[in-house]
């Protein structure tokens, strides 16, 4: 392939497609959900609202795409480290210099303008992690190489819970996806996955009948299979550790959690129990999903939104506009585009012919499915509230501008993978 | 290497919108609640009062109307004033009463409207409204209240007030929300389904802050409050009036009726109030005054204070007596004084003589030859079985049981049946020596003022009578409810009714009514009673009707405490029937003697 031939015909269309129909839908939604009929000039455009504001930070992704095309392509993989140099330093200078919104302090202002360096830890961090991987040799099971590993990660992780944004640092955890790809031991993915589903069961069920559950399946583990001293001092150990998890869930949940964390886990195990205190971003968020049926109530037709009855309506709880107004219908093709956009993603990863190409698939992969499950799945009350946005949709500039970064890095170096090999 | 966990990776994306889709489908598209809970959110029912239907008088005057009244509303929120000093001197209130106030609306709510300043006069009103717009937030709100032109008939129209609890269980038509207003009492609560209208329901969209956010789709749901109906009422008001002013300082009660409609011309119950009174800001004030006044003005006489009948009970007597045949007019029965007392100087009379003279023997002995027949052998199921035909005749006559007056709390008065008298004799055996004392309406006979009109009217109207009732036309029908429009004929032909007018004639021409119910150019025809009231003074009692041949009014006036009944009561009604078919009395000196009150001193 011809390296001078132009950018536009190796690009691969169906994901730019997945991109600006996203991004079209969610500025629309965005429209709905800050829409106010009694208001006869609030035009889709005017600046005053997030709606016209997020038009201009399209306008803006548009020339970040140019600008990202037009780079060598060879520059990512060189540029990776400095990269993620400059935003653990820009976290840093936030965490100190920066201005406390809402309790917490992850923004930084030029003029009236507000920047969210955490949204772009998340390219960086991929690219990083990209790098280091860069080698086939590079074991994921060395115990040397996972330490460093987790300090890439970890590092950003830290800085952004420091500012108070847990919800965002808690995206970092799923790099463990990528790891899981590309050797790391499924241990850990086992591991973290039984763990969260043994803290909801605290949640849920009393101590005691836990307790005596696990010591019947302890019993049975041991008594069912063969009796070798080493198969029953792995099965003691294993349930020794599961005891402690629950006896630290509580400690975790009251001592560890902040109030606000906590009421956002009590609000998704039964948020009935306060539908105008801690469950009434839940019960709401399910209100104006739930009344859009199966046709919806129709473009700027929606109520539950308009009328404030769902908080962070253009940004956090955007899916809510998309549900009341656009019905299961509606609900179904974003759901649809969003899981055609991942598996495609994830085929362009898979496709590469280098490994931090394809690490660096896997991490916009992870990034955005994190993002897709944990969104709609708080506003459909499968998930804890975690406000973090639906990728595209949501309205922000830090946000749009960040995962626009993360998508065309990934297609630029989709456009040069024959390239690679050449060099 | 490590190809193989794509899949797995590939099956959780899948796996996780499969799940996402499901559970959104559940509450999407088979729950329903989200979608009513989404109505319950936003959807905010405001309430449209009709106007209460008006009543009218006879003629088309004016009786009882809707007065607006005005509060001063305030939106916390909106609320601008720059000069406090120049805004609390329109409305007249002190500075520290207006942050008062005002901190109390906040409190209730920043955005929703709470009363500022209750019940405004016009003048205020008129004032204020001009000047309103230099001060944002503050708002009129109109309510209306009921207004009567003239202060009478208090008890017959009743009142209006907020719904009570046990009524509000009882509505079976879930019509009625707590706050809304309902006839207590009178013409207001028995044509309550008529006058209320219908309230309509406009339904507004709220925001989450409570704030209206316009119609909800489009007004498709909402519904226009209907006006109540208007009512024509059978009260002429100037005689009414006048029946007022001719009972001040009295107790007691007029009823009149036109005979051939059964229409109320009249009703009087003292000593009543003015209904004013019970209107607007002060009800709960006067009604607390009113209702501890020992006389009782609450309590409405003609309908119900229970008296023994009296001597005008032996005219029906009479009647059943013809019509069992066991009489005739020309029955002469000895005034035999000692088996009952009598009065008057007379010693064998007919029929007609014995009315005139109310011979009290002679219908002692009627009533025995009524209730003996001896139809069977036994003496005591022969009084049983005469004493049931007798009563059922003289209930054909609306008496001992409640008339069906479109007032509510008539009550029933009583006449004995056989029943009663068993019970009363504890079932040991009795005959119509026990029992006599009803034939000449003492005894255990108890009517109601409003029974003894009627029965005045079926006289007139020589056996027949129409229940009598105060609303002659609802709305634009022209009509009375339907049962007031069924003619009801006593069990007593309608020809032995002649002996009953000549004997109320004669009554007025000659006897008992000769001196003050006797009129130049008008027939009246009338009938004395006076009700034994031990150890107090008798009551005064006068039942009537006029002209003779074509009767145009049949009244019956009580006058508590105040004797014979040829005195108040007689020159009462006469005046009213004066007043009624002339216009106004030829007789000063009579209206001056009912107005002077002292019917003890001739």
């Amino acid at each position: 392939m011809n390296r001078g031939e132009n950018i536009l015909s190796r690009l691969d269309w169906l994901t730019v497609l997945l991109f600006f129909l996203l991004v079209l839908m969610g500025w629309l939604n965005i429209y709905a959900a800050v829409y106010d009929n009694s208001q006869t000039n609030s035009s889709i455009f005017d600046f005053g609202l997030n709606s016209g504001r997020q038009i201009v930070w399209i306008g803006a992704s548009v020339l970040i795409i140019v600008f990202l095309m037009a780079l060598d392509f060879k520059f990512y993989d060189t540029f990776g480290y400095v990269a993620y140099g400059l935003v653990i330093a820009t976290l840093l200078f936030v965490l100190i210099f920066g201005r406390e919104v809402a309790g917490s302090k992850s923004w930084l202002y030029f003029g009236p303008v507000g920047l969210q360096p955490s949204e772009f830890a998340k390219f960086a961090t991929a690219l990083a992690v990209a790098r280091f991987l860069k080698e086939p040799a590079t074991k994921t099971g060395k115990f040397k190489n996972l330490a460093t590993l987790a300090v890439i990660i970890g590092l950003p992780l830290v800085l952004i819970i420091l500012q108070g944004d847990t919800g965002t640092a808690l995206v970092f955890t799923v790099f463990i996806l990528v790891l899981y790809r590309e050797g790391l031991s499924p241990f850990f993915l086992i591991i973290g996955l039984s763990a969260s589903a043994i803290f909801i069961l605290t949640l849920l069920v009393n101590q005691i009948v836990l307790g005596v559950g696990l010591a019947v399946v302890t019993i049975l583990l041991i008594a069912l299979g063969q009796k070798t001293p080493k198969r029953i001092s792995v099965i003691l150990i294993g349930a020794a550790m599961v005891f402690g998890v629950i006896k630290s869930v509580d400690y975790l949940f009251s001592n560890v959690l902040r109030p606000h964390q906590q009421n956002r886990i009590r609000a998704l195990i039964n948020p009935e129990a306060d539908p105008l205190g801690y469950g009434w971003n839940v019960t709401q968020s399910k209100i104006a999903i739930g009344s859009g049926g199966m046709w919806g109530k129709g473009f700027l037709e929606g109520t539950q939104t308009k009328f404030d009855f769902v908080p962070e309506q253009s940004t956090d709880f955007i899916f809510c506009t998309i549900g009341e107004e656009h019905g299961y219908i509606g609900s179904l093709l974003v759901v649809g585009l969003f899981l055609t956009l991942l598996l495609r993603v994830m085929y362009i990863a898979e496709r590469q012919k280098t490994r931090f190409a394809r690490v660096y698939g896997y991490a916009v992969t992870s990034i955005l499915f994190f993002h897709f499950a944990v969104n709609i799945g708080m506003t459909i009350g499968l998930f804890p509230v975690i406000g973090i946005p639906l990728p595209f949709f949501s309205y922000g500039g830090s946000s749009l501008w960040a995962f626009t970064i993360l998508l065309f890095i990934l297609l630029k170096l989709d456009a040069h993978r024959m390239d690679m090999l050449l060099r | 290497m490590n190809d193989s966990r794509k899949y797995v990776i590939q099956l959780g994306i899948i796996l996780t919108g499969v799940i996402f889709l499901i559970k959104l489908f559940t509450i999407q598209v088979t729950d329903e609640t989200y979608a009513k809970a989404a109505t319950d959110n936003i959807v905010l029912p405001v309430i449209e009062y009709p106007y209460r239907g008006l009543l009218y008088d006879r003629n088309g005057e004016l009786l009882v109307y809707n007065k607006p009244q005005f509060d001063l509303t305030v939106v916390p929120k909106e609320v601008y004033v720059s000069d406090t000093a120049r805004f609390c001197k329109l409305v007249g209130i002190t500075e520290a009463e207006f942050v008062e106030k005002l901190t109390a609306a906040r409190k209730y709510s920043k955005v929703k409207p709470s009363t500022f300043l209750k019940q405004i006069s016009n003048e205020e009103f008129a004032s204020i409204q001009a000047h309103l717009v230099d001060f944002p937030g503050f708002r009129i709100q109109a309510r209306t209240v009921r207004a009567y032109t003239e202060p009478v008939l208090a008890n017959a129209f009743g009142y209006i007030g907020e719904i009570s609890r046990p009524e509000l269980d009882a509505d079976s038509t879930n019509y009625y929300n707590q706050g809304d207003y309902i006839g207590i009492s009178g013409i207001e609560s028995f044509y309550e389904s008529q006058l209320r209208g219908r309230r309509g329901v406009k339904y507004k969209q709220k925001n989450v802050q409570g704030v209206d956010m316009g119609a909800f789709q489009d007004g498709d749901w909402d519904t226009l409050a209907i006006p109540g109906q208007n009512l024509t009422t059978s009260i002429d008001i100037q005689l009414q009036k006048y029946a007022e002013h001719l009972l001040a300082n009295k107790v007691g009660s007029v009823v009149a009726i036109e005979p051939a409609s059964g229409e109320i011309l009249t009703m009087v119950s003292r000593p009543s109030y003015d209904p004013n009174l019970f209107s607007g800001r002060k009800f709960g004030e006067n009604f607390e005054i009113i209702s501890s006044d020992t006389l009782d003005p609450l309590f409405n006489r003609p309908l119900m204070a229970q008296y023994r009948p009296g001597s005008i009970f032996k005219i029906i007597q009479a009647m059943i007596a013809l019509q069992e045949g066991v009489i005739t007019p020309q029955t002469r029965i000895v005034c035999d004084r000692s088996i009952i007392g009598c009065h008057g100087n007379h010693s064998y009379e007919n029929l007609q003589g014995a009315i005139a003279n109310s011979c009290n023997p002679y219908f002692h002995n009627v009533l025995r030859r009524v209730v003996n027949q001896n139809v069977v052998e036994d003496t005591y199921q022969d009084t049983h079985i005469g004493l049931d035909k007798w009563r059922d005749h003289v209930a054909s006559f609306g008496l001992g049981a409640p008339l069906g007056v479109d007032l509510p709390n008539e009550k029933s008065g009583l006449i004995p049946n056989s029943a009663y008298y068993d019970r009363a004799y504890n079932n040991r055996p009795w005959k119509y020596s026990n029992i006599y004392s009803i034939a000449i309406g003492e005894g255990e006979n108890l009517v109601v003022p409003i029974q003894m009109a009627n029965f005045a009217a079926i006289v007139a109207n020589r056996g027949f009578y129409y229940t009598p009732h105060l609303i002659k036309e609802i709305g634009d029908s022209g009509r009375p409810l339907p049962q007031y429009q069924e003619r009801h004929y006593t069990s007593v032909d309608s020809a032995h009714f002649k002996v009953a007018v000549d004997a109320m004639a004669q009554v007025v021409e000659s006897g008992t009514g000769q001196w003050r119910a006797k009129l130049k150019n008008i027939e009246v025809a009338g009938k004395t009673g006076t009700v034994q009231n031990d150890p107090l003074p008798d009551h005064s009692v006068f039942i009537a009707f006029a002209p003779v041949d074509d009767p145009k009014i049949a009244l019956s006036v009580y006058v508590e405490d105040a004797g014979q009944g040829a005195r108040a009561g007689a020159a009462i009604a006469s005046l009213l029937i004066e007043k009624y078919l002339l216009g106004a009395t030829e007789r000063p000196w009579m209206e001056e003697y009912v107005l002077k009150g002292e019917f003890f001193h001739e």
